[in-house]
């Protein structure tokens, strides 16, 4: 649905206008976890971004050699890869970030957002769209982990960029571990209940926002959110059976 | 074994503690009815996912120092073990496949089923011991399934501020329920101590 659009289109639409957590509703589970500081976010950001460039890279450039039967297992597999290889380079250089993320590292294999850009755009589109798409994809889900974790983290644990550090180690810097700004905060934000709460919050505002521009406020119907819905018959359990693409919800 | 099992029903539950699952969490919950369907094809994957995967991390993976592998195989497996029991049920048990079918694609690229694979592997359970978590698990995934259907029935028609409707209040609606799982952290270990 975005043959003629530039690529640098291809690349704002994922910041703001089709933010794949906020307007799209995909990788709801990655974006409640590891929301609980901005350093995690930020780490969880750049880690899933790779990953989104790179299989939609592979995956737009096989998209005539895969036949459309077996896309899904070749699509996963392609991304497993991927994350395999993120993993392994987040352990070896990043090894704070590989104990803070734990088992949500590996489980970017099944984030609906790399699935679902796989199926939605990747495997329909040229490869530059693709990089454009998967970089924009990237930086609005980074984007939106980290307005998400600087509510929580403020909130809940007093802190801001707490542990950055071993992030910017990596650029030799060690000298900024955060700010401590105050005593006694609200541990319940960290904990599950909080990711609901601002979660359920931070899209109330992004939907006021969207209403106020007059776009249609992001919403959950069945199997929308999931990006099987198109390839898979249970999508239409929920109703609709579209796939997870924000202009067909509009309709 | 029976405090591994409370422990990921109540205390640590997938869904509500853990983040895993909450695609189909909010996705399916809609409804009573096929929020049950849901849970029971989740449980069912599980059980049959930990089966498989085990012995061939224990035999074939770790075996060859390939844990790092571990991702790739885990969700090819899931995958095509779904595909399996699909078009077994289809032909064999075709009541079943009327009953969960539909959900099974769904389950595919649930990260609540490869989460618990992953972390079995991470806790060093043994078999049996990965067993009683995965079952758990799922368990644990069909209560707060069920305990969410019923809270979003109520939910329906409700009068709510217009940008708060829909999916934000469903969200909220989850944190509470998510707080009352809270109340049970630390009952497992106080009951085994």
């Amino acid at each position: 649905m975005a043959e003629k659009k530039s690529l640098g289109k291809e690349f704002s639409k994922g910041l703001i206008s089709e933010n794949p957590v906020l307007r799209l509703v995909l990788g709801t589970c990655p974006t409640l976890a590891v929301s609980v500081s901005v350093t995690n976010a930020i780490g969880m950001g750049i880690a899933a971004t790779i990953v989104l460039i790179c299989s939609n890279v592979v995956i737009s450039a096989l998209r005539k050699v895969i036949p459309s039967k077996i896309r899904i297992p070749a699509y996963i597999v392609v991304i497993a890869s991927f994350v395999t290889i993120v993993q392994m380079l987040v352990k070896a250089f990043v090894p704070a970030l590989n104990d803070a993320l734990g088992v949500y590292l590996p489980l970017i294999v099944v984030n609906c957002i790399i699935l679902g850009r796989a199926e939605a755009f990747a495997g329909k589109n040229p490869v530059a769209a693709s990089f454009f798409d998967g970089l924009g994809m990237g930086i609005g889900f980074t984007f939106a982990l980290i307005v998400m974790a600087t509510v929580r983290e403020i909130i809940g644990s007093g802190t801001f960029l707490e542990g950055i550090d071993s992030l910017t180690a990596l650029f030799g810097v060690t000298s900024f571990t955060g700010f401590t700004l105050f005593e006694n905060p609200i541990g319940v934000i960290v904990m599950a209940p909080g990711g609901f709460l601002v979660f359920g919050l931070v899209m109330a505002l992004a939907n006021k926002i969207a209403e106020g521009r007059g776009k249609p406020k992001a919403e959950l119907k069945g199997c929308d959110a999931c990006p099987m819905a198109s390839a898979c018959g249970a999508a239409c359990v929920g109703g609709s059976c579209e796939s997870s693409e924000k202009e067909e919800q509009a309709v | 074994m029976i405090a591994i099992f409370l422990t990921v029903v109540l205390t640590e539950n997938y869904v509500l503690c853990q983040f895993l699952g909450i695609c189909p969490f909010l996705g399916v919950s809609k409804k009573l009815n096929t929020a049950v369907g849901m849970s029971v094809a989740v449980i069912f994957v599980m059980a049959l996912a930990t089966a498989a995967t085990y012995p061939i991390n224990k035999y074939l993976l770790v075996k060859n120092g390939l844990e790092y592998l571990q991702t790739i195989v885990f969700i090819l497996v899931i995958a095509a073990l779904v595909q399996f029991v699909e078009i077994v049920l289809k032909k064999f048990i075709p009541s079943l496949y009327q009953a969960l079918g539909i959900y099974l694609p769904l389950i595919t690229t649930n990260c609540a089923v490869l989460g618990v694979v992953l972390l079995n592997v991470e806790s060093g359970y043994n078999f049996a011991q990965s067993m009683v978590n995965s079952v758990g698990a799922g368990v644990g995934f069909m209560i707060a399934m069920i305990m969410f259907a019923g809270v979003r029935e109520r939910l329906e028609g409700n009068d709510i501020p217009k940008s708060l409707q829909g999916f934000p209040s469903t969200l909220i609606a989850a944190s509470l329920v998510s707080l009352s799982f809270q109340g049970f952290s630390g009952i497992v270990e106080n009951i085994f101590a």
